[in-house]
């Protein structure tokens, strides 16, 4: 049976007739083909996949869609100016080296915006705490935790 | 996963009446645990009964010295919770403590006690603090709602619509994390009440459970050193690639020494 799921995906409403047991994840790839949310492990532990449902980090594997009916969702997609200029947490990770083969990418730069909200002096150790949902097989994290920090910061300023 | 019908019951009454109807079905919550499942075929309900549009599960209110939970509440929500930080802060602290917090933005209170996971750290301070649980149907003690590996005393259509909460005169929670996943490889959750010390031990057994030698030695005393001699036998608890037995039966120890000086502020 299909089932029509309504939610506002980076603004812009999104109506899709799917399957009932349809993940969010595949909603957002092979429907409206958003396909920086990326599938590591498709077992909750990766973060790749993680979007913003209302504001809030989660992990778009570990959900139906039909749970995000009526929500606001951004993803990796959305997150950047509408001149095409990156945002400020984008540009941080650019700046600081905090990717190397950027799978894990669209999902540490999610949950670090949301992470980072109103937290501009956010220390090391919290970030490290915040990234518990986020692995990665490349940069040893240490990059990552510097990009945030000024991350968080340039996203202060430019309020 | 399996295809299967889903409901959006508007509350708690609704999705009880499609439990009842249904009685393949599931009902889903945060999906933090069930989802996964159905991914891996481990769980194969013919309908979905979804309480996140069911809006009376969800809030935390607080009576004089008690704290009531509804059973869609985010852990993220108690985490951040002035009311829990203030009344039952190690409540407050194991709940920022679970999963990551992508899995708390999700997870629910009713969803981790009904899924009795024997690593799940809110069993071990539900029994802890002695809190009760709120069904559609009854009232059911800490004591008397664990029942074994992922079982619990929830007859099948049941729904958990609450938790309450008493507060300790102190209490505190500490978990040897699983490296990996961040369950409790050893959880202890320590709590001094009026009538007396409640120490519950999460992930070292199939099922959360008390330590009543140890509830007693720090009755007379609550100091870690008091406990530091009090050895769990190893016989029932769990082995497997994570621990041996006899590693979780020393950890029990240790973890409860930290809880109880977490407790004391040290
Ligand atoms: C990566 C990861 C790490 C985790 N780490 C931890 C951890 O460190 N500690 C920890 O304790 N947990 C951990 N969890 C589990 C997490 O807390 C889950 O959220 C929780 O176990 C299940 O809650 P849920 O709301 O997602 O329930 P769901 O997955 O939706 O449901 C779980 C089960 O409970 C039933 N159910 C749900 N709500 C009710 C209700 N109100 N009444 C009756 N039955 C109900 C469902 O039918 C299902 O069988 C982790 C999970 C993940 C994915
Ligand atoms: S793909 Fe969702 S957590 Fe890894
Ligand atoms: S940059 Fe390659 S996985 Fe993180």
């Amino acid at each position: 049976m299909t089932i029509n799921v309504s939610m506002q995906v980076n603004g812009k409403a999104a109506s899709v007739n799917v399957e009932e047991r349809t993940l969010l994840v595949t909603v957002l790839r092979e429907e409206l083909r958003l396909t920086g949310t990326h599938v590591g492990c498709d077992t909750a532990q990766c973060g790749a996949c993680t979007v913003h449902m209302n504001g809030k980090a989660v992990k778009s594997c570990s959900m139906l869609a039909m749970q995000a009916e009526g929500a606001q969702i951004l993803t990796i997609e959305g997150v950047a100016h509408a001149d095409g200029s990156l945002h400020p947490m984008q540009a941080a990770f650019k700046e600081h080296h905090g990717l190397q083969c950027g799978f894990c990418t669209p999902g540490m730069v999610m949950n670090a915006i949301d992470l980072v909200q109103g937290r501009p002096n956010i220390t090391e150790e919290e970030i490290r705490h915040g990234l518990e949902g986020n692995l990665c097989r490349c940069t040893g994290y240490h990059n990552i935790v510097k990009s945030i920090a000024a991350g968080a910061k340039a996203m202060a300023s430019a309020k | 996963m399996y295809a299967f019908t889903y409901h959006r019951p508007a509350s708690a009454a609704d999705a009880a009446a499609l439990a009842l109807k249904h009685t393949d079905g599931k009902i889903l919550a945060g999906g933090q645990s069930l989802v996964q499942a159905m991914k891996l075929r481990l769980a194969s309900p013919s309908d979905i009964i979804d309480l996140g549009t069911a809006k009376d599960l969800v809030g935390i209110s607080q009576k004089g010295n008690q704290i009531t939970i509804g059973a869609m509440t985010r852990h993220a929500a108690v985490e951040q919770s002035a009311e829990v930080k203030q009344l039952i802060p190690a409540l407050a602290d194991l709940a920022g403590g679970i999963g990551d917090r992508q899995v708390r933005h999700m997870g629910t209170l009713g969803g981790a006690l009904a899924n009795n996971d024997p690593a799940a750290c809110y069993p071990a301070a539900v029994l802890g603090l002695g809190a009760t649980i709120q069904t559609n149907k009854r009232t059911i003690a800490a004591d008397d709602f664990f029942k074994g590996l992922y079982e619990t005393a929830l007859e099948s259509s049941e729904i958990i619509t609450a938790v309450t909460f008493p507060a300790a005169k102190r209490a505190a929670y500490i978990k040897f994390k699983n490296p990996a996943s961040r369950f409790a490889l050893v959880g202890v959750f320590v709590a001094q009440m009026d009538q007396g010390v409640r120490l519950a031990v999460t992930g070292a057994a199939s099922c959360v459970f008390r330590v009543p030698e140890m509830e007693k030695a720090l009755g007379a005393a609550f100091t870690p050193e008091s406990i530091a001699k009090i050895h769990v036998s190893a016989d029932d608890l769990n082995s497997d690639l994570h621990a041996a037995a006899d590693y979780r039966a020393h950890l029990i120890t240790v973890m409860a020494k930290r809880a109880v000086s977490k407790a004391l502020g040290q």
